[in-house]
Formats: structure tokens, C-alpha cells, sequence
């Protein structure tokens, strides 16, 4: 018996703590996660500190200083757009809408992904069958038509964007989580657990869930990836905030004022280049995660 | 190991093959020499097999032991050059005379399976999931002469009827045999190409007690009818004592000891076969189970190896210098090599004290 | 990109089966596959019904929204609507309607949607469908080849312009080619019209229509397929690997077949079949390209349609694409379950 109180909490989170730093360890070995984790941290720090790059007013059309779709020059680094305003302000601020909307909408989709999941995966009966066909049938419903009429009926708002996007993107999440659950769930230890008596709650939450985590982190990054493509797509096809400059609207802007026939390319082709690398990050990161919680795919990649 | 050896609870040797002092005269199928075998990782290099000598003749079955990690599934992916693409290997292998390592492709080809095939462990992931079995056992025989193509069928039927399956399991795919009926087509797979030796690695270790024993049999009788050589690679001693007639015990890259299987079996003579041997217990021996039985410790990394004799860390007789030096081969008997400093002309000094 | 096992195969049980009983696995899992597309058929109808009825509080307030409506016309929507009936009653009404391919009239266009659908088709599937099959086979055989190279230069290339491609919206590609090819960038000439399926002065229906169209539809076409093959090529490749690292390989090259002919005989021949799972799973992915790529290239299809939608809102339109792009997909999806099981043995006992 030891002096200091070990107590089955604090050991619990002595094995987190050092198991975390083991999967940092082994991440740290991809170069490629390393990568993405730099680019991502690069944009996370433009979007967080948009006040101090670039001015707020930038944003306002009627406070527009510069001409029209004019290219690159001192005053204007990436040029100006078609109401005159700076293209670089442009880029730093959608970078908060485009990253804010992204998480906001991945944290429902994870949220009800994990749920379903694990109540799918946990219950035996009738009602996770029943959860499970649903979820079943809510994959086959194809995201953008869906994610269209939905944002059509809610209106244009932030919120609303990312409600649509995490209330179309949870099926994946929780088909994974369903079968970890149930890989999980054959494990003695929870055997074990049920014939103390642990409830169902007990259950998902003490055991099941944090073993689900590693396999749910990895999953998130890469439904981030995907969450901030649909709310690009969904921006470009008009249905963001009006009020709100996102790397979509940018670009929807561009298509709607001619950019491209007219050959602005410094209007189109930033926000795609940062919609590009964000979502690459994210999904080398993810990849990354992946390998580190699935040695199997470390002997492929 | 203590009792007599009239031992009634001992299990029941098998009639080996042959006696070990009429082996001269026969041929050999496998000779291995110094075979030495390393790994090139981005980690470094891996040695898994560091210098080991083995032989089967004809007629013989030759058992190998050892625990996972010691190197001889590796060695036996040598014998068809099957070994992956970051291995070095080093020494020489011959099957029926020729050296593997140098073998054109067109002799690689007629030697895999022609002349020595392999039964691999697990057949659910060794055989194609989507192919009959039928197919898969006729395809060797297509590949090694295309001119039987025509009667391919029939042969197949006939190998199906000696490991005892009907002869309709050949339109089967893998899911839909039990785990017995998969090895046995592995065995009528492996015997398809008329080879001389046989080597199977971990043949019935992911089976049932009663199947094992049933695959076991069908193995060495069909080694005796045939006059085949068998080299039997397994964990399982006591697998071993009863199908071969000679065991050798790796551990960490090196043979530690060899000799008749009985012999082996019931008096081990390296520290290492002692444990392996005693972890068998026998049904019926009240006092092996107070015996302390398993070692301490795993097997070792083969990256970070303990110096001078690899076993000294577990052994429970290990002297002081054991750490400093590589243990020398002594000779317990006739063709009883071990590799243990204990070791005399009649066996282990037994007395010798625990460390010092 | 993980593969996830195939579900398909994990639901069969290893356990000896005769193989006399393999025909009624066989009924069973066409029947099974069949039951699941019904069901899901039927949740799409009814979540149809629930979007557009239940969702806006009022229903009216909304399909009147951002137009100025006089009263009469609040009653007239209403009537037709149905609104006044009890929702039961409505909802009986919906599924008569939709049985029989009655959608309403086009707010916009003032035409029965159901011409409109049909109208719009033949583009939509001229699009996809050669970007589809384009993209499937260059993209597979892409896959392939890294996998065969993996680590080396060749993978790496392929990969990365995968992952990029994968990570890019695939309609700005197609503002990209656009102003590029379409519009003409440095020295590179106008090569192609910036929009649209025919030039005004061709006969669609001849033979020099045909060129016409499919000079329009080469940049969307290309697009399209760019996007696609990305992640085809990225799953292919995944699914090979897992299936060059098993074990019956190994037993392949022990009986003597050449390394080349075991990649490709048994290896990649194994690796196809949840390729085509996966690529199935993603087909609501190709549904959203050709929307957003018509919509780009104004190619006058079901896409375009859909999104010039969004303008008014024609919510009878949009309930009409939503459904035929929905039904396509779960359409799609059982063709190809019966596929796999057709072609997979482990399926079906």
C-alpha cells in the first residue's frame, strides 16, 4: 500500500494522461500529420487574431475603398473585388466563418453520430435495431439535395448552415461508432461489468466511451474535412449569410460578378487554395490519427 | 524433469518413422547450414534467425519447437524463398541437393510445391476466399504440368479421398468447411505436386484438441505411406513428441537443443526445453501440478538481444558469466547437441546452483 | 481514407454450410437487400411529406416568402395545398400524388414538375454517366498502380494529386478549368464555350449537334471525372493493400505462380469487390457534383434545375429533385448490393 492516495480516479487519469502522450508520440512520427497539424495551426491562428490583421470596416461594401476587380498592388496585396473591398480582408475573416461553421457543425454531427451509435450498438432490442435501420436509411439520402431543401426551409443563417450540415452528416459517425461499440462490447471486461450490475449507462459511459474515443477523434478530423467542404458548397450555391463573408460566399460572389470571364483570378483562386489546404490538413491529420489507432494501416501507407 | 521412464502417465510415443541410428543411409531433403537471417527495418536491423543447422531426411519428421518471435516461421519461409523482399539471408539451404538461394526461377518454380511444398497454419486466411477449393487444389498441379489438364479433376478427387473429405467438398469455398476440413484440404492441397518434403507451420494450432488430434494423424500416416519428409513447426512440444521423430528447440534465432523426441521430450537437457517441456502437463501426474511450470519473463526482442547466452535472463540456473558468453554446443549424447555451459558428456550438471 | 470492413461479408457467418443450402442464402440475402430498399424508400417519401408540411410552421408563410402575396393568393395556396385537411388526411394525399407522379406545378415555371423532371434528365445522366464511368476506370487502375508501387514515386505522386483533388471542391476546379479553357489565360486560347449544352446556331439532333454537345460537355465532363477518380483511386489502392497483405498470397507464390500473376489474379481480382462496395457507399457524392458542376457549367439538367430553385424558392421543384436524386441513389445502391452478392461467395451462405 502506498502513502499518496492512488485513488482509482487518479489512476485512471494517470494512464489518460500517459496515454495520450504515447499517441502524440507515435503521431509525431508521421511526417505527414505533422504537416497538416502546421497548416492547421497557421489558419486557426489567422482566424483567431482576423482583428489584428485585418481591419473589421474592410468587410463593410459601403466603407469600399478600392476599384473594381482590381489586380494585386501595394495597397491591395490580393487585389480588390467587385464592391471594392480588399481580398486579402476578405480571406482573413471568412477564415473564421469557414473554420467556425466547420467545428460548430462537426460537434452536432459528432454529438448525435456518437449517440445513435452507441445506443445502436448497445442495445440488443427492438429499439437499437430500430436505430440502426434508421441510420441505415438516412446514409442513402444523398447529402446535397438534402442539405439544400433543408437550408431552404431554415433560411440563411451561420446556425443554420451548420445545423444542416451535422444534421445530414451524423449516419457516417454513428455506423462507425456502432461497430466499435459492438467490438467492444464482446470484450470480457464488460462481461464482467454487467454481471456486477453496471446499468446501461454506466456501461456506454465508463466503459464503452472512452474506448470509443480514440476511433471518434480520429473519425472527427476527418468529418471536419468534410464539414467545411459542405459549407463551402453550400455558400457558393447562395445559402450562407448574406451578411457574412465565408471562403464560399467569396467564391460565389466571384462566379456571380464575373471574375472568372474576366479573368480576376486573384478573387477565385485564394479562397479555393485555402479551402484546399485547411480541408488537406484536417484530412492528413485525421489519416494520421488513424494509423496511430490502427497499427494495421501502418503497415500499408 | 523427475520419474522413471516407465512412466505410465507419459504420453504414448508414437512409433517414430524411423530409428534414429538407421538415418544415415538415407537421403537428405532439407539440409540447412549456418542459415542466417536479418531483417532491414526503419527501425534498424532485425536478426531473427542467427545461425542454425537443421536436416530432414527421407522418411523423417522433424520437429522444430519454439516459442513465437524465435525465428522459425521465418526459417521456414526460406526453404521456398518465400521470405520478404527486407530480409538478408545468409548461409545455405538445400532442398533435395539444390541450393534454394541460387535457383533460377524456372527451378524456383519447379521446386515450390514439386518438390517441397508448405501447410500453413490458419487456412481460413491461407486460402483464397473466393476460389473453390477444388480449384485451388488443382492449380499447383496445372501449373507444374499443363498437359494433365484433362484429368486435373480426377486427381483432385483422389487427394480429397486420401485426407478422408468426399469428393464433392471440392466445389466448397473456404467459409463453408469447419476449421478440420480447411487443414485437410491444406494437406491434399500441399500433396498435390507429389512433393518429397512437406514442411508445415503451425499446421493445428488454431484447431480443436480432438480435430488437432485427428489432422495429426492424417499428417504422419500419410508421411509413412508415402515415405515423405516432414519438418513440423510448432509451439506445442508435446504435438511434437508423438508425430516426429527428431525435435530441435529454438529460441531467439538458435537451435538449444535437439535430439530424439522422447528423449527431448521427457529429459530436456537446455534450462529453456526443461520449461517448454513442463508447461505440457501430464494427465494423471499429481506432482506436475506443483511443478512450477512457465518461465518468467518474454521471449526477447530480437532487436535488443541479452548478451552472451540470449536465455540467461530467464533461466533458473543461469551462473554468473552466463550474461558474458555465447554458450557453447556440448554434446549430451550421441547427435545430442545443446547449447548449454551446463551441459556434460552425461547430461546436465544437475547439481549446479542457482547463480553465484 | 480508411476502408471499412465490408459489413456485407462480416454478416455472414463462418460456419460449414452444404452447399445445396446456398440457393436459399441466396433468396434470402435478395430478399433481405430488397426489404432494406423498400424501407428506405418509404422513409424518403415520408420525410419528403415531413420536410415541406411539418418543418415551416406555416407552411404558406413560407412558400410565400419573399414574394409580395395578396390574400386571395394565400387562400389559393392554401386551398391547393390542402391545408385546411387534417394532416393524416394531407398525408394520404401526398402519397396518392406521389404515386402517380403528380408533383404540383412549378412556381417559376408554372409547368407540372414531373414534365420538368423529365425534361432535365437526359443531360444529368449524359454528364454523370461518363464521368462516372470515366472516373472508375482510369481511377481503379490508378488505384491500382500505386498500390503495386507503394512508397515508391509513382505512389507518391498519385496519392498526393488524389488527396488534393479530394480535398478541393469540385466545382472550383471547374471555375479553374473555366477561366483557363473556357475564357483563356495567358497563352492558352478560348478552347471551349464558357456554358451551356449547345451553340445556338446547331442542330441539336444531327450529327454536328452531337459534336456540338460534347464539345459543351468536355470541361464539366473533365471536371467531373477529376473529381471522382480522386477518391476511387484512393479507395482502390486501400482496399489492395489490405488484400496484398494476406496470407493466401503467400500460399499463391508457394505453389509456384509467377509474382505478377498473383498480384493480379487473386490480388486485385479480391480487392475489386469492396472497392465496389465503397464506391456505392459514395454515390450521394456524385449526386452532389453534378449539381454544383451543372450549376458552374449552366449544363440545363436536374442540377441546374435544383439550384435555380433555390432562387424563388420552387419548393415544388425541390421536393421533386430531392426525391428523384434520392430514389436514384437507393435505386443504385440495391443494384449494386445484388452485384456484390452475386460476385462474392462468402455473401451468400
Amino acid at each position: 500500500m502506498s502513502d499518496t492516495t492512488l485513488t482509482p480516479r487518479r489512476l485512471t487519469w494517470q494512464r489518460r494522461r500517459q496515454s495520450a502522450g504515447r499517441t502524440w508520440r507515435q503521431f509525431r512520427r508521421h511526417r505527414t500529420g505533422l504537416i497538416g497539424l502546421g497548416v492547421l495551426v497557421f489558419f486557426g491562428l489567422v482566424a483567431l487574431f482576423a482583428p489584428l490583421l485585418a481591419d473589421h470596416s474592410g468587410i463593410e461594401v459601403t466603407e469600399a475603398t478600392g476599384g473594381v476587380l482590381e489586380g494585386p498592388s501595394w495597397d491591395y496585396p490580393l487585389g480588390t473585388d467587385a464592391n471594392g473591398r480588399s481580398v486579402l480582408t476578405l480571406l482573413i475573416w471568412g477564415a473564421r466563418v469557414s473554420l467556425m461553421v466547420g467545428l460548430l457543425a462537426t460537434a452536432i454531427s459528432m454529438f448525435l453520430g456518437t449517440l445513435v451509435g452507441l445506443a445502436s450498438g448497445h442495445y440488443r432490442n427492438f429499439f437499437g435495431a430500430a436505430l440502426f435501420r434508421i441510420t441505415e436509411w438516412f446514409l442513402v439520402v444523398p447529402f446535397l439535395p438534402l442539405a439544400i431543401v433543408l437550408a431552404s426551409l431554415l433560411g440563411r443563417s451561420l446556425l443554420n448552415i451548420a445545423f444542416v450540415i451535422g444534421v445530414t452528416s451524423w449516419p457516417a459517425t454513428a455506423l462507425l461508432i456502432r461497430a466499435q461499440t459492438l467490438s467492444i462490447e464482446g470484450r470480457p471486461y464488460l462481461e464482467r461489468a454487467r454481471a456486477l450490475g453496471a446499468g446501461d449507462w454506466r456501461q456506454m459511459s465508463r466503459h464503452v466511451l472512452p474506448n470509443v474515443m480514440p476511433m471518434v477523434f480520429a473519425n472527427t478530423t476527418l468529418t471536419v474535412a468534410i464539414a467545411i467542404l459542405s459549407e463551402t458548397t453550400l455558400s457558393f450555391l447562395g445559402l450562407g449569410d448574406p451578411l457574412r463573408v465565408s471562403w464560399g460566399s467569396m467564391l460565389d460572389e466571384a462566379f456571380n460578378t464575373g471574375a472568372i470571364t474576366t479573368g480576376a483570378w486573384w478573387f477565385f483562386l485564394p479562397p479555393g487554395i485555402c479551402v484546399i489546404l485547411v480541408v488537406m490538413s484536417f484530412t492528413l491529420i485525421g489519416q494520421a490519427l488513424e494509423e496511430v489507432y490502427n497499427p494495421r494501416l501502418r503497415d500499408r501507407a | 524433469m523427475s520419474g522413471p521412464t516407465s512412466d505410465p502417465t507419459a504420453p504414448v510415443a508414437r512409433q517414430p518413422v524411423a530409428s534414429y541410428e538407421g538415418e544415415r543411409t538415407r537421403r537428405p531433403l532439407l539440409e540447412i547450414e549456418g542459415l542466417e537471417v536479418t531483417y532491414r527495418t526503419a527501425g534498424g536491423e532485425i536478426p531473427a534467425v542467427r545461425g542454425v543447422d537443421l536436416t530432414v531426411n527421407e522418411g523423417e519428421s522433424v520437429g522444430l519447437a519454439g516459442e513465437s518471435g524465435c525465428g522459425k516461421s521465418t526459417l521456414a519461409s526460406t526453404i521456398l524463398r518465400l521470405q520478404p523482399s527486407n530480409a538478408t539471408v545468409q548461409g545455405n539451404i538445400r532442398v533435395g541437393g539444390k541450393d534454394v538461394r541460387t535457383l533460377g526461377w524456372r527451378g524456383l518454380r519447379a521446386l515450390r510445391w514439386g518438390e517441397a511444398s508448405m501447410v500453413f497454419q490458419g487456412a481460413l486466411h491461407s486460402l483464397n476466399p473466393v476460389q473453390r477449393v477444388g480449384d485451388q487444389i488443382a492449380e499447383p498441379i496445372l501449373i507444374h504440368d499443363s498437359a494433365v489438364a484433362g484429368t486435373v479433376q480426377s486427381r483432385v478427387g483422389e487427394l480429397l479421398e486420401e485426407v478422408g473429405l468426399p469428393t464433392d467438398r471440392a466445389r466448397a469455398f473456404p467459409h463453408q468447411l469447419s476449421g478440420g476440413q480447411r487443414q485437410r484440404v491444406m494437406i491434399a492441397m500441399a500433396l498435390a505436386c507429389r512433393p518429397q518434403l512437406i514442411v508445415a507451420d503451425e499446421p493445428t494450432t488454431a484447431l480443436d484438441v480432438m480435430v488437432q488430434a485427428q489432422v495429426l494423424d492424417l499428417l504422419t500416416g500419410l508421411v509413412d505411406e508415402l515415405s515423405l519428409g516432414l519438418l513440423m513447426i510448432t509451439h506445442d512440444l508435446s504435438v511434437l513428441s508423438s508425430t516426429c521423430s527428431r525435435i530441435a528447440v529454438m529460441y531467439a534465432g538458435r537451435v538449444v537443443e535437439e535430439g530424439p523426441a522422447d528423449e527431448v521430450f521427457e529429459h530436456p537437457q537446455h534450462p529453456y526445453s526443461e520449461a517448454l517441456s513442463a508447461a505440457f502437463p501430464r494427465i494423471g501426474d499429481s506432482a506436475a501440478r506443483y511443478a512450477p511450470a512457465g518461465l518468467p519473463g518474454d521471449p526477447p526482442d530480437p532487436q535488443h538481444l541479452p548478451s552472451g547466452c540470449t536465455f540467461h535472463p530467464r533461466c533458473p540456473v543461469a551462473l554468473a558469466n552466463c550474461s558474458e558468453y555465447d554458450p557453447p554446443v556440448r554434446l549430451a549424447g550421441p547427435h545430442r547437441p545443446v547449447a548449454c555451459v551446463l551441459v556434460g558428456e552425461d547430461g546436465r550438471d544437475r547439481s549446479a546452483a542457482q547463480g553465484s | 481514407m480508411s476502408a471499412p470492413t465490408s459489413t456485407l461479408v462480416a454478416e455472414a457467418e463462418t460456419q460449414p454450410s452444404q452447399p445445396g443450402r446456398r440457393r436459399s442464402g441466396r433468396w434470402r440475402y435478395i430478399g433481405s437487400k430488397l426489404l432494406g430498399s423498400f424501407g428506405a424508400l418509404m422513409f424518403v417519401i415520408v420525410f419528403n411529406f415531413f420536410l415541406f408540411r411539418v418543418i415551416p410552421t406555416d407552411p404558406v408563410r413560407t412558400l410565400a416568402r419573399n414574394r409580395l402575396v395578396s390574400q386571395e393568393q394565400v387562400d389559393e395556396l392554401t386551398r391547393t395545398l390542402g391545408l385546411e385537411e387534417p394532416l393524416h388526411q394531407q398525408f394520404l394525399t401526398y402519397l396518392q400524388n406521389t404515386f402517380t407522379g403528380e408533383f404540383g406545378l412549378s412556381f417559376k415555371y408554372r409547368q407540372p414538375v414531373g414534365e420538368l423532371l423529365l425534361d432535365r434528365l437526359w443531360p444529368t445522366l449524359l454528364l454523370v454517366g461518363t464521368s462516372t464511368i470515366l472516373a472508375s476506370v482510369i481511377g481503379i487502375y490508378l488505384g491500382m498502380v500505386s498500390a503495386w508501387n507503394r512508397g515508391k514515386r509513382i505512389d507518391h505522386l498519385s496519392t498526393g494529386s488524389s488527396l488534393t483533388l479530394y480535398s478541393m471542391p469540385e466545382w472550383w476546379l471547374g471555375l479553374v478549368f473555366l477561366a483557363v479553357f473556357a475564357v483563356g489565360a495567358g497563352p492558352i486560347p478560348e478552347l471551349f464555350p464558357t456554358g451551356g449544352l449547345h451553340s445556338t446556331d446547331v442542330d441539336p439532333n444531327s450529327f454536328a449537334g452531337g459534336l456540338d454537345t460534347a464539345w459543351h460537355l468536355t470541361l464539366p465532363v473533365l471536371t467531373l471525372t477529376l473529381a471522382y477518380l480522386a477518391e476511387y483511386s484512393l479507395i482502390m489502392r486501400s482496399s489492395l493493400l489490405d488484400e496484398m497483405g494476406e496470407d493466401y498470397l503467400t500460399t499463391a507464390r508457394a505453389k509456384g505462380l509467377r509474382d505478377v500473376y498473383v498480384r493480379r489474379r487473386h490480388a486485385t481480382r479480391n480487392a475489386l469487390l469492396p472497392t465496389a462496395t465503397l464506391v456505392v457507399l459514395n454515390l450521394g457524392f456524385i449526386v452532389g457534383g453534378a449539381i454544383t458542376i451543372e450549376t458552374v457549367f449552366s449544363i440545363p439538367g436536374l442540377g441546374l434545375l435544383t439550384t435555380e430553385a433555390l432562387e424563388v424558392p420552387d419548393y415544388p421543384v425541390l421536393q421533386g429533385t430531392f426525391l428523384f436524386f434520392s430514389i436514384a441513389v437507393i435505386l443504385a445502391n440495391l443494384v449494386s448490393n445484388l452485384l456484390y452478392g452475386w460476385l462474392d461467395p462468402r455473401v451468400l451462405s
